[in-house]
């Protein structure tokens, strides 16, 4: 994850609390959505930015998973993501995605 | 009748950078600032390729001309193992441009240099002058200038050690250096200048490729456009600019003037628009885009591929030029008329972004998404990104065009692998943020048009506006490339014009002798 994603999202943890934030990911590819998941959950896995060895262990999930679908009015989800939905390994991204929240 | 501006010729260009990977990437110099003794640093040297295995790297030779985009199809990666079967007989030459070794690219930075700032140790200075007096498109008078460097090694290393220099290496060793050009003002430091001057050099090489290979008398280029992502300018005006111009004096346009656009990736394309209109509007007749590379991306992905025991791939700084001209009646016209664009309000997501880029341009004149032969949108070269996690850019763009194609109703859900392998093309562009956007298939679209295999080009610019921190938007735009129908303007079709005859019969004479070699 980019570094100053990386310091974004570690004020706003330190500013909202860990209960009142949601990362919320939009990868086109399940590697990276579980490398950004791993960032902000257990810590930065490249140990190059403001997350190398902090644990946030914020909510995560990635656009594509259905509970997250489920949340979105269907017109707008039609007209923002469904075209990326079709393109996307969605079964690879909540592969990742689950894999990195039952580490925690 | 047509007034659109043609694409004339184009030329590709790579140096290689082997040490400046090193000493210049910005994922080397941060790891050197925050984990100086880092495994990745320790490892890296090792990676690095020699002069020979750039040079035979297919997707290089693809760049260059010297092979066709289709020698990549069905070829499974990784790709910087494998050869072409005729590797042995390709050079460092191609029909679009060409590849030059780093100490040559150093030689080319000194020549570029218009403020005494390049300093090379003087054996290497010779060695390097020697080599440019030598190649055709260098030679004894503009070689000339790099026998003033007369420094030994010792001053050399003082001006690195003392005066804030920013050091040239060469196969491990310190070869010269890259003075600051001001005392206090950063914008004119050691770091930016070295930067600016290897961006200059990169653009510079791309132009005397593009007078070789379309021919045209460098008197007769009246303005050009760059569209690299570096800023020069002072303290005062950080991005004042016009590499353009310093690049066109070294080459020799003496006639031109001209000035930069920028746009992140996406600026090549928007000085391909700009530079079409302005030829349309009859403000100028020869208009050439073009870009360096940039030493700040070598490497960049280098900590996954030493990780995964790939070599360095990000190892060359890039260059570009495109020579823009009046309708000739033959060359592709460039379809100004047919253009996307994605504006303030159309919103980031993905699907928004294409969406204004591909179906906004087509729908305007009545196109289908499948009227368009081919598709030139990111190109980067799958090899290097996919081990990096970043996928196969080219290919998530042609699902995206496709996707579309299946919400319009112009192709079944079914058929989108289909419509990839139809309508795009593998990445072989290296990484270097506006080299690989959309413009690296200008050349063979031009042959492929020219040759009647396609009659339409969509080339898709996009770019990452945020970066800059000034808005949170994307940006791209596209335009068409399309067959010239052999009207100019001013001629109706029922005219007899004997310029556009003899085009014709150019034309076709070029696809006989193409079928006949096929053959």
């Amino acid at each position: 994850m980019d570094l100053e994603n990386q310091k974004r999202v570690k004020e706003f943890a330190e500013q909202y609390g860990k209960d009142d934030v949601v990362v919320l990911i939009g990868a086109a590819e399940g590697e990276a959505a579980g490398l950004a998941a791993e960032t902000v959950t257990l810590g930065d896995p490249t140990y190059a930015g403001p997350l190398a060895g902090v644990s946030l262990g914020l909510s995560v999930y990635h656009i594509c998973e259905p509970g997250i679908k489920a949340e979105i009015d269907e017109t707008v989800y039609d007209e923002q993501i469904s075209m990326m939905e079709m393109v996307l390994d969605v079964d690879d991204i909540i592969a990742e995605m689950t894999a990195v929240r039952d580490q925690l | 009748m047509s007034g659109y501006a043609v694409l004339k010729g184009t030329a590709y260009t790579l140096a290689a950078a082997q040490d400046m990977v090193l000493y210049n990437g910005t994922t080397q110099t941060t790891e050197r600032i925050v984990n100086p003794g880092s495994e990745y640093l320790t490892a890296l040297p090792k990676h690095l390729r020699s002069f020979e295995e750039i040079v035979s790297y297919i997707p290089n030779q693809v760049y260059i001309g010297n092979a066709s985009p289709d020698v990549l199809e069905g070829l499974a990666l990784p790709w910087h193992d494998k050869r072409l079967p005729n590797s042995d007989e390709l050079g460092t030459k191609g029909k679009f441009g060409e590849i030059i070794s780093q100490d040559m690219f150093i030689g080319l930075m000194a020549i570029s240099d218009a403020f005494d700032l390049v300093k090379l140790e003087r054996s290497f200075a010779e060695q390097v002058r020697e080599k440019l007096a030598k190649h055709e498109l260098i030679g004894e008078e503009k070689s000339a200038p790099i026998a003033k460097n007369q420094e030994s090694i010792e001053i050399i290393t003082e001006l690195v050690e003392k005066e804030h220099a920013e050091a040239i290496y060469f196969n491990g060793a310190l070869v010269g250096a890259v003075k600051r050009a001001h005392d206090v003002d950063i914008n004119l430091s050691a770091h930016v200048m070295l930067e600016n001057l290897a961006t200059k050099a990169s653009s510079v090489f791309s132009l005397l490729c593009l007078l070789r290979s379309t021919g045209i008398d460098p008197g007769d280029v009246d303005y050009v456009i760059d569209c690299c992502e570096e800023a020069c300018g002072d303290m005062n005006q950080r991005g004042g600019g016009n590499f353009a111009k310093a690049a066109a004096e070294i080459a020799g346009l003496h006639n031109a003037t001209g000035s930069d656009v920028r746009g992140f990736c996406a600026a090549p394309a928007h000085a391909i628009l700009s530079a079409a209109s302005l030829v349309k509007a009859g403000t100028f007749k020869n208009v050439v885009v073009t870009a360096g590379g940039c030493t700040a991306k070598l490497g960049m992905n280098g900590r996954d591929h030493v990780k995964k025991g790939l070599p360095i791939l990000e190892d060359v700084i890039s260059g570009f030029s495109v020579l823009i001209s009046e309708n000739d009646g033959v060359s592709p016209v460039i379809r100004n008329d047919i253009t996307g664009r994605h504006t303030v309000g159309t919103g980031s997501s993905p699907q928004a972004v294409i969406s204004s880029l591909v179906t906004n341009a087509l729908e305007s004149k009545g196109l289908k998404i499948t009227d368009i032969d081919k598709y030139s949108p990111e190109m980067q070269n799958p090899d290097i990104t996919k081990p990096a996690g970043a996928g196969d850019v080219p290919e998530s763009n042609y699902k995206m065009i496709a996707a579309l194609a299946v919400k319009k109703g112009e192709i079944e859900r079914t058929e989108i692998a289909d419509f990839v392998k139809k309508h795009g093309m593998q990445g072989w562009a290296p990484t270097q943020g506006h080299i690989p956007s959309g413009v690296p298939y200008l050349g063979f679209a031009k042959d492929d048009i020219m040759a009647g295999k396609i009659n339409k080009a969509m080339i898709i610019g996009k770019g990452s506006l945020f970066l800059g921190r000034m808005t949170n938007l994307f940006d791209g735009v596209s335009f068409v490339l399309e067959a010239n129908s052999g009207e100019t303007e001013g001629a109706k079709a029922s005219d007899f014009d004997e310029k556009k005859v003899k085009g014709l019969i150019a034309n076709a004479m070029k696809q006989l002798a193409d079928s006949i070699m096929k053959e």
